[in-house]
């Protein structure tokens, strides 16, 4: 199973990796650092609420939070193979890594979705 | 043995020989690997953070004034802070692999590494630019 789907994954692996390329320096910079430190302003709960609610800005999001999850599960399960040696171990490691990045994609899914 | 030339998961155990778990901590090469390896982790604290964004704007301007004093406690500012140094060096690293992962071809020519990357760098400049934008204006 795994390794007919091998294809789409390694797809869903480089997608997830080139977005968290561009975006994720930059969110991180400022939604971690530069507003909580008060480098910068933080944007008032209204104007995100406002664009949130926006189509394009949860089709956004679901991207961003998504296929990095799945850049995540494929990366981290050759990590645990050739780290820490569990090759014996590897329908175990791809079922709960493919499992949690599926399960933190449908809750991308269904806050986005349910937002009001 | 069996016949035929198939995929067996183990080398028979006489061309086996150890190696230490911390293998990679034997050349500064194989560490950079590794830690690159790592970046994924970091990588999906990211997204998990932004879910958790998500989560409590919609669940109202309390949940979000809550995840923004979270974000302000030392513990999550320092993990904020290592997570943005790895989240780079995954870039970083992603980035300059791509004129090897895809070869573009212009007129029968192949285009030059440097172009390759220096459209890479612009564009991560240009959205990076564009996001700060968007989320400056509130």
């Amino acid at each position: 199973m795994v390794q007919r789907i091998t294809p789409l994954l390694w797809l869903l692996f480089s997608a997830g990796g080139t977005v968290a390329a561009f975006l994720f320096p930059i969110h991180l910079f400022l939604t971690g650092l530069a507003f909580p430190l008060g480098w910068l302003e933080t944007p008032r709960f209204e104007f995100l609420h406002r664009l949130v609610m926006h189509p394009v800005t949860r089709l956004y999001l679901f991207v961003l939070i998504a296929l990095p999850l799945f850049h995540w599960a494929h990366r981290f399960r050759y990590t645990l193979y050739d780290g820490l040696q569990l090759k014996h171990l590897t329908e175990l490691i791809a079922v709960l890594c493919y499992g949690a990045a599926l399960l933190g994609t449908a809750a991308a899914a269904y806050l986005l979705w349910r937002i009001a | 043995m069996s016949a035929g030339p198939h995929y067996t998961l183990y080398h028979p155990r006489w061309y086996r020989h150890r190696v230490s778990v911390w293998w990679w901590l034997k050349k500064g090469s194989y560490a950079l690997f590794v830690l690159r390896e790592l970046t994924s982790v970091f990588v999906a604290f990211v997204a998990m953070v932004y879910l958790w964004q998500v989560r409590a704007i919609g669940q109202g301007p309390e949940a979000y004034g809550q995840f923004l004093a979270r974000l302000k406690t030392p513990p999550f500012l320092l993990l904020n802070a290592i997570t943005f140094v790895f989240v780079l060096f995954h870039a970083i690293t992603w980035l300059n692999l791509t004129p090897a992962a895809m070869v573009v071809r212009l007129r029968g020519k192949r285009v030059p590494d440097w172009a390759i990357l220096g459209a890479n760098y612009a564009a991560w400049l240009l959205l990076s630019i564009a996001v700060a934008f968007v989320l400056l204006r509130g």
